[in-house]
């Protein structure tokens, strides 16, 4: 059991001294959610009025509904590039240094999963501390509270961008996986605008909506944040956690590019 | 028990068949030199060696454990040292061997002690604080050399380590690995496609077109010709090297 602790410990510090050289990263990794917080939530709070929903007790500003989408894509733009990282790494970098550990490769790649997760957590918080001095603040028990929650979904995340990097030949692709993936699941969920004013302006865009995985991720943190479970979105983002990690080690094969390339 | 046993193994692309019917053992403490023209399929071979491709067909056998059947056991008797750095330039020479004592699970204490000494070993103790990104490629090999070390492996894989050296470089590291095969009784395999890192008393194989054009010793293999570097062209085709 120690031989898989010093293991995971190793990956997860390995990923953090990379975390603490890319400095710069991480900060770039912020602009984005702050981008919408600071210039697009301003602009469209006079436009979109939230009723009182579940897990608010009270009328909230529109800043304070999409924190939690933001925190989410955090995790959804960090999940996708660390497992296309992979792909990168799996033919000629770091990761064929990580295979060739005795280690079985699905302990491997769930170690490397979490540790990308964790790393991702950090830029979470720093992003709701940011967040909290605007003046979005969610009760502090609440924060604490969302840390599983978090964990949790950007496992998913990760477990999501390593099965579809499986798919993917090289890492350029990025651009198609921004265009086809992390767009659709972003704006497709509950992130930016509660599901029933979605339903008010199209009945099909509400229904993709609500199977969207994403959504399920966003109310999930939403309401740990404000310290409530939302049972259903739990359940859904364990039972898809569980299956897409499974289906993403199943799938990880280094040579299927080669054949790929070849074939 | 030979450090190193490939049997019947082939491997296809698809309809373009790599490898076809290899079978060769290294013995402990020996210096296999495999050597093979660009195209051959040395690295289809090095990537079914580490694991990284899957066996299709034939097995492979590191001291005795089959890498189809007892992964675990035949990586834990496999150093790699792969052609292209796989070193993380941003991290420090220690930070680099702590994270492979990791990934083989050993404990911070007992990493700490095999670090030391593959440092000392490798005459890179001073060295140990600076970037990777620092080094020059002798130096990075060198390091690369101890990670593959620190688990203690009895076979060591160098694909084409020598590879992008200036002459020197490559001439030194080449005695050095020789140097670690003859102190510590480790196995080598060294592939390359450069005739001048081959010595005569060497295992050599030669690889071409997927297939295993000649096995034995150099002196031997390179006894019916002028030269190695003719027997060598003979029987790949390849222009006669220097």
């Amino acid at each position: 059991m120690n031989i898989y602790w010093h293991c995971l410990a190793g990956i997860v510090q390995r990923e953090w001294l990379r975390f603490v050289l890319q400095r710069s990263r991480f900060f770039s990794a912020l602009v984005r959610p702050l981008l919408w917080l600071l210039v697009f939530a301003a602009g469209f709070r006079a436009a979109l009025g939230i009723a009182i929903i579940a897990p608010y007790d009270t009328y909230i500003t529109y800043e304070t509904y999409i924190v939690p989408g933001l925190a989410c894509m955090i995790l959804l733009f960090n999940g996708m590039q660390g497992s296309l990282s992979m792909v990168y790494d799996r033919e000629m970098g770091s990761m064929r240094v990580l295979l060739t550990s005795p280690l079985p490769r699905a302990f491997l790649l769930a170690s490397k999963l979490l540790a990308i997760a964790l790393i991702s957590l950090l830029q979470v918080y720093a992003f709701l501390a940011i967040a909290w001095f605007y003046g979005v603040q969610p009760p502090a028990w609440g924060l604490l509270a969302a840390l599983p929650a978090l964990l949790l979904v950007a496992l998913l995340l990760s477990a999501l961008g390593l099965l579809l990097s499986n798919g993917i030949r090289q890492l350029e692709n990025f651009a198609g996986v921004m265009n086809f993936v992390i767009f659709p699941l972003f704006f497709l969920s509950s992130a930016l605008y509660p599901l029933w004013k979605m339903r008010e302006a199209s009945e099909w865009l509400y229904w993709l909506c609500a199977l969207n995985p994403f959504s399920h991720a966003v109310e999930l943190v939403r309401f740990a944040l404000y310290q409530r479970l939302s049972l259903s979105a739990l359940l859904i983002c364990l039972g898809l956690t569980g299956l897409f990690a499974v289906l993403a080690v199943v799938t990880f094969n280094p040579q299927h590019a080669a054949l790929r390339r070849a074939g | 028990m030979n450090a190193l046993e490939v049997s019947n193994l082939a491997f296809a692309y698809g309809a373009r068949q790599a490898l076809q019917d290899l079978s060769f053992r290294v013995e402990p403490g020996s210096f296999a030199a495999l050597l093979g023209p660009n195209g051959a399929g040395k690295s289809t071979l090095i990537a079914l060696l580490t694991r990284l491709y899957h066996l299709q067909q034939g097995d492979i056998q590191v001291m005795g454990n089959s890498l189809g059947q007892q992964p675990r056991q035949a990586l834990r008797q496999l150093g790699v040292v792969f052609q292209q750095s796989t070193l993380d330039l941003d991290l420090s020479v220690e930070q680099n061997l702590r994270y492979h004592a990791a990934l083989h699970g050993l404990a911070k204490a007992q990493a700490k002690v095999r670090i030391d000494e593959e440092l000392a070993r490798q005459q890179l103790d001073e060295r140990r604080h600076e970037k990777v990104r620092a080094l020059n490629g002798g130096h990075r090999r060198r390091v690369e050399i101890a990670r593959a070390l620190l688990h203690r492996p009895r076979l060591l894989l160098l694909d084409e380590a020598s590879a992008g050296l200036d002459p020197a470089s490559r001439l030194a590291l080449n005695r050095h690995v020789r140097q670690l095969c003859r102190d510590q009784g480790l196995a080598v395999l060294w592939t390359t496609h450069l005739l001048d890192e081959v010595q005569a008393s060497d295992e050599l194989l030669i690889l071409n077109r997927g297939r295993l054009v000649a096995q034995g010793p150099a002196q031997r293999i390179g006894a019916d010709d002028a030269s190695l570097a003719a027997t060598f062209a003979r029987l790949t085709g390849a222009e006669e090297l220097a």
